[in-house]
């Protein structure tokens, strides 16, 4: 490499390396290496040279050349690098400041309540049946073995219409209705609004129930206490629960029983506390309806959704659950 | 009700302590709600006898007596004035303290020294009567702890008897019971049988039969007008929650609480000539003894006189032929009353008795002699006198009878999914009263005893059985067979989509009650007055009518959020509305929201927005598409809760299904809520209105964008626009955006400017720009004819 190159060369490189921009690079390129750039005009004067020196002097300068461009690039490399770090450190940003979160609201704890027996229960084969609130006296009362002067209407205090109408007591005329549709086997749980003409600290004039259904051939009390048992202690999660069933009394069912249980709590365990009222569907029901009681058997059962909702989420008094104050309602969320 | 444990062991004695007694009852179907103790701690109250008494010498309603404690004499100052000599009293020595909380000292009262104090009932916390000293009677001994003599160690039983149950009223129903649970022997007292001593008797005649074919009577002649009520009686009654008034009432209030059939107590002397058991005849009036006078309505059943009604039969007495401290003379009765027509009056007359819930649940048509002697033979004992002979007037055919029951052993297994050995079932059966004919083992024929009520068929006497044997006994298992495999109700599948769109959305579920105050449901009225649903008796005026709407009741509840400082609120609800579009009575399911407050909370990336009518549309038009209504319409409308600029309907074409918009400001102002509260509220669809996704090819060809600017007069609504672009586009528009809505400089003011956003695409070719172009071409011409718009310059 003749003298020239070299400093051509020297100079390239300690151009390269002043560059402070990746622009000024570009023109350090363009300024040797560039079409009219100076190690390409001595390739040009190639041609002057004796036919003998022309390779070797061609490779010197392709040398060169190649010398500059690594030059060039080593420089690009760096400067290419600072200028990233530069950007990331110009991008940084508090990650601990709030997200831009569109906060979700939540399901009121009795629907959730609800939700929860219904999905236990359809685990078991029940489907879900609705009907209507205002209800007449024959799906309330009477077909359930209720006639006019029993003294179990004294236990129903029934908001009236004015038009001889009433508000369903319980889910039970939703029983009725099904089973006049649809014949055994049958097994289904009725959610719902149901009313009591009582307005004091733990009665509410309305409140929700579930009641469930369950009529096939060869269903006795045993069938009952085994699908209980296993609702309570799922709903609960408590596989020790403790459970207890006593004679009571419904005039849709026969046997009947109450179903109480027994709470771990912060004091300790809880008394028996009522939790469900059950029993084998009466045969008079069953009549009603024009199923063979000789050849069908079921029991049904009802449970009060704010009950098991206070018990479960340790909620004392009734009256919060209608005030839907957001401070309560906030509590419940997933 | 209220039974004590001493009384109930006189006739059953189980070897159990009182709380498993309690048990064993409630696992019987006998729920004992609560076990009280009979009498409060009485540590060093003891019995004195009282052996003479002077009058203070310094003030005249003092007495200083001389009491005698048993061991030595002592001096009291006493202000009762019943205290007397002879009279055994309660006396609290000093260092004493009473169940009140009160101690006694050594006093002086007026210069004369007091040795501790002798007690009224109150004093001792046995009862409300502060008005003299307590009356021991003569049986107790002086210097006896009176906690000994009072049994204070006893226990009250608090009984909730199931109105099936009405037999259990009673200690000889509870003791009945009690016998066959723990298999003891039921020691019943020896009926009392009383002698007549007079001939006297007032002739009964039953003029209503079905309401009552059982009347016994008994005039007693004689009696002491100053007798008292013993104490041991008093206690009884007082652990049973009943007053003690008058000996004679106290007795017959006794013999109900011993034997369940009530009892009624006249002044012979008020009665005329005899007594007529008939429904009362119209403008009749009583006077009761509560003091409140009743018209009587014309079936009820009344007990007269030859002249007028003396009594509400089976419900309550009379004032003027009630026994007074003058009588002397009295006429007991002792009657079974139809459970039927007692149920009626107490409920037509809102008076619930001791004696008329008896009668309501039915009392032992076999026992109202049994209860005439024991009632007789306690007021001989108490009061003395002189009995007349019993007259029982009846209606044999009027009494219920108990009939056969068809008994299948094989029931028990059939119902409760365990054996009981035919013998044990027999055994139990026949502990309970019933007569049990198991000759024929496959189908025995059982009948009940004249007290049972509820037992009519076989599944009754399988319970009987259960609840004997104990519900422990019954195994748990599973049930064989299943459920039909299917989906939630199409209902509940389409509430659960539009629950979870709101809840994401940021609201709060919320239940308000179904029944709302008539002015607010009024509110709701468009057009002509609905039908609401009136309940005929509400809790209160405010809980008077079965909703029309949601939105009253999350009103309600967004603004006891905003007393409670919560400024954002975002709520919703799902439930019945009892009223349809048209305001007819009907039951739909709605779900309906309020907003109000900032659209999201402040941020530090900026400031809070507040919520706007666009905001709540989005939610809407989200809930419509979770709903499967992504078709419905909304349009412009008009609702009177609504601000007249800001109110939307929701439709599904054809039909109205819902509305939205912003509260009018002046019923905001009026319900004290903020000017900017958005409501929307629409009827959730029954069975689905959309069958499922249909797949349609996807276009593996370029879109193209064009942006078009129009301009149109300013009251053409945007969706307008909208329609006629998507009109004009044909099937190769495939989107279509409104991205800017423009009013002001460049424009006319009675104009707007719209940006509409066009994307073409089909699915088997690149576009050409000819065919792009001829599309908008197409929109543009459409746009011009149907809403007037052009091409912005």
């Amino acid at each position: 490499m003749s003298t020239d190159t070299q400093a051509i060369v020297a100079e390239a490189e300690s151009a390269a390396a002043a560059a402070a921009t990746l622009a000024a690079l570009d023109e350090v390129r363009v300024r040797y290496l560039g079409k009219k750039g100076r190690l390409t005009e001595q390739l040009k004067t190639l041609g002057k040279l004796p036919a003998t020196e022309r390779p070797a002097a061609g490779q010197a300068i392709n040398a060169a050349k190649e010398q500059v461009a690594a030059a060039l690039e080593t420089r690009r490399a760096a400067l290419e690098d600072a200028a990233l770090a530069q950007a990331l450190a110009d991008e940084r940003i508090d990650v601990t400041l709030p997200g831009r979160t569109a906060h979700a609201g939540n399901a009121h704890p009795v629907t959730q309540t609800m939700a929860r027996i219904e999905a236990i229960f359809a685990h078991a084969g029940f489907d879900v049946a609705y009907g209507p609130e205002v209800e007449d006296d024959y799906h309330n009362f009477e077909a359930l073995n209720i006639p006019a002067h029993h003294p179990a209407r004294a236990m129903h205090d029934t908001f009236y219409l004015e038009d001889g109408r009433l508000l369903r007591t319980h889910p039970s005329p939703v029983q009725i209705r099904v089973m006049q549709q649809l014949p055994p086997p049958l097994r289904i749980i009725a959610p719902g609004r149901v009313y009591r003409c009582d307005y004091d600290q733990t009665h509410s004039p309305m409140f929700h129930q579930v009641e469930g259904l369950l009529i096939d051939e060869h269903v006795t009390m045993a069938d009952l206490k085994g699908v209980l048992d296993a609702f309570l202690r799922e709903f609960f999660a408590r596989d020790d629960l403790q459970i207890r069933y006593r004679p009571s009394y419904f005039p849709f069912t026969e046997p009947s029983m109450e179903v109480d249980i027994k709470l771990a709590s912060a004091h300790g365990v809880s008394d028996w506390l009522e939790v469900m009222g059950c029993g084998m569907v009466h045969p008079n029901v069953l009549a009603n309806v024009g199923i063979d009681a000789d050849r069908y058997s079921g029991f049904a059962f009802g449970l009060g959704v704010e009950r098991l909702a206070m018990l479960r989420h340790g909620i004392s008094d009734l009256r919060l659950f209608y005030e839907n104050d957001l401070q309560f309602l906030r509590q419940f969320g997933a | 009700m209220k039974i004590n444990e001493e009384w109930l062991r006189e006739w059953v004695d189980p070897p159990l302590d009182h709380g498993r007694i309690a048990d064993a009852l409630t696992l019987a179907g006998l729920e004992v709600d609560d076990v009280a103790a009979a009498a409060p701690a009485l540590t060093g109250v003891i019995v004195a006898e009282v052996l003479h008494v002077e009058r203070h010498p310094e003030a005249d309603r003092l007495a200083v007596c001389t009491i005698h404690d048993g061991s030595a004499e002592q001096v009291v100052v006493c202000g009762a004035p019943n205290v007397r000599a002879g009279m055994r009293a309660a006396w609290a020595p000093p260092g004493t303290t009473l169940p009140g909380g009160q101690r006694i000292g050594q006093s002086e009262i007026r210069g004369i020294a007091s040795a501790g104090m002798l007690c009224s009932a109150a004093e001792l916390g046995l009862g409300d009567d502060a008005g003299g000293l307590l009356d021991l009677g003569v049986g107790a001994a002086a210097g006896t702890e009176l906690a000994v003599a009072l049994h204070a160690e006893d226990a009250v039983f608090d009984i909730g008897l199931t109105p099936n149950r009405g037999d259990c009223f009673s200690v000889l129903g509870i003791a009945r019971d009690l016998a066959v649970i723990t298999a003891q022997p039921f020691s019943e007292p020896a009926p009392s049988a009383v002698t007549p001593v007079l001939d006297a008797l007032l002739p009964v005649e039953l003029a209503a039969p079905q309401a009552c074919a059982r009347y016994a009577g008994r005039v007693v002649r004689g009696i002491d007008a100053g007798a008292v009520t013993p104490l041991w009686m008093r206690e009884r009654l007082r652990r049973a929650g009943v007053r003690a008034i008058h000996p004679v009432v106290d007795i017959t209030n006794y013999v109900m609480l011993e034997l369940g059939q009530p009892m009624h107590a006249f002044d012979l002397g008020r009665l005329r000539e005899r007594i007529v058991v008939r429904e009362a005849r119209p403008g009749e009036t009583l006077l009761l003894l509560d003091g409140s006078e009743i018209e009587l309505d014309a079936d009820t059943l009344v007990i007269a006189d030859s002249a007028e009604p003396v009594a509400l039969a089976g419900v309550m007495g009379g004032e003027l032929s009630s026994v007074t401290t003058d009588t002397t003379d009295i006429f007991l009765e002792s009657a079974y009353f139809d459970p039927v027509r007692l149920a009626g009056v107490a409920r037509r007359y809102r008076m619930q008795t001791d004696a008329s819930t008896r009668f309501e649940r039915g009392v032992d048509p076999s026992g109202q002699e049994r209860a005439i002697e024991r009632a007789t033979a306690l007021l001989l004992d108490i009061c003395g006198g002189e009995p007349g002979p019993t007259t029982v007037a009846e209606s044999l055919p009027h009494l219920p009878t108990r009939a056969e029951i068809r008994f299948r052993p094989h029931a028990v297994e059939r119902l409760l999914g365990t054996t009981v050995p035919a013998a044990r079932a027999a055994a139990v059966l026949r502990a309970l009263g019933m007569q049990v004919d198991d000759r024929n083992p496959a189908n025995w024929l059982v009948v009940p005893p004249p007290f049972r009520f509820d037992l009519a068929l076989e599944a009754d006497l399988v319970e009987e059985i259960a609840r004997i044997e104990g519900y422990d006994a019954i195994p748990t298992r599973l049930p064989a067979g299943s459920g039909r495999p299917a989906l939630p109700p199409p209902q509940a599948r389409i509430a659960g989509h539009a629950r979870t769109t709101l809840l994401e959305r940021g609201y709060f579920e919320a239940i308000t009650y179904s029944f709302i105050a008539p002015d607010k449901a009024a509110l709701c009225e468009r057009g002509s007055p609905g039908e609401h649903a009136v309940l005929a008796n509400p809790i209160s005026s405010e809980m008077a009518v079965m909703r029309p709407s949601l939105w009253p009741g999350l009103l309600d509840a967004a603004g006891h959020n905003l007393r409670r400082q919560h400024d954002d609120i975002a709520l919703f609800e799902q439930g019945l509305v009892f009223a349809d579009a048209e305001g007819r009575f009907a039951q739909v399911e709605h779900i309906g929201g309020v907003r109000l407050g900032a659209v999201r909370p402040a941020h530090w990336d900026g400031a809070a927005r507040a919520v706007d009518f666009y905001d709540v549309k989005g939610d809407v038009e989200a809930l419509l598409h979770a709903c499967r209504l992504g078709t419905a319409r909304i349009d412009r409308g008009e609702h009177p809760m609504l601000h007249p600029g800001q109110a939307a309907v929701i439709s599904d074409g054809e039909r109205s299904i819902g509305w939205l918009g912003r509260l009018h400001p002046a019923l905001a102002r009026r319900l004290e809520l903020p000017a900017a509260v958005y409501l929307f509220e629409i009827a959730l669809p029954r069975v689905p209105t959309q069958d499922a996704a249909q797949y349609r090819p996807i276009s593996r060809f370029p879109a193209v964008r064009r942006d078009i600017n129009i301009v149109v007069d300013a009251s053409i609504g945007a969706e307008n626009c909208l329609e006629a672009a998507r009109q004009g586009g044909g099937e190769i528009l495939r989107d279509l955006q409104l991205i800017d809505v423009y009013r002001g400089q460049g424009i006319d003011s009675d104009k707007k400017s719209l940006t509409l956003s066009l994307i073409f695409q089909v699915a088997s070719s690149t576009l050409t720009d000819d065919e792009i172009e001829d599309a908008v071409t197409r929109i543009l011409a459409t746009l011009r004819e149907r809403v007037g718009g052009t091409l912005r310059n």
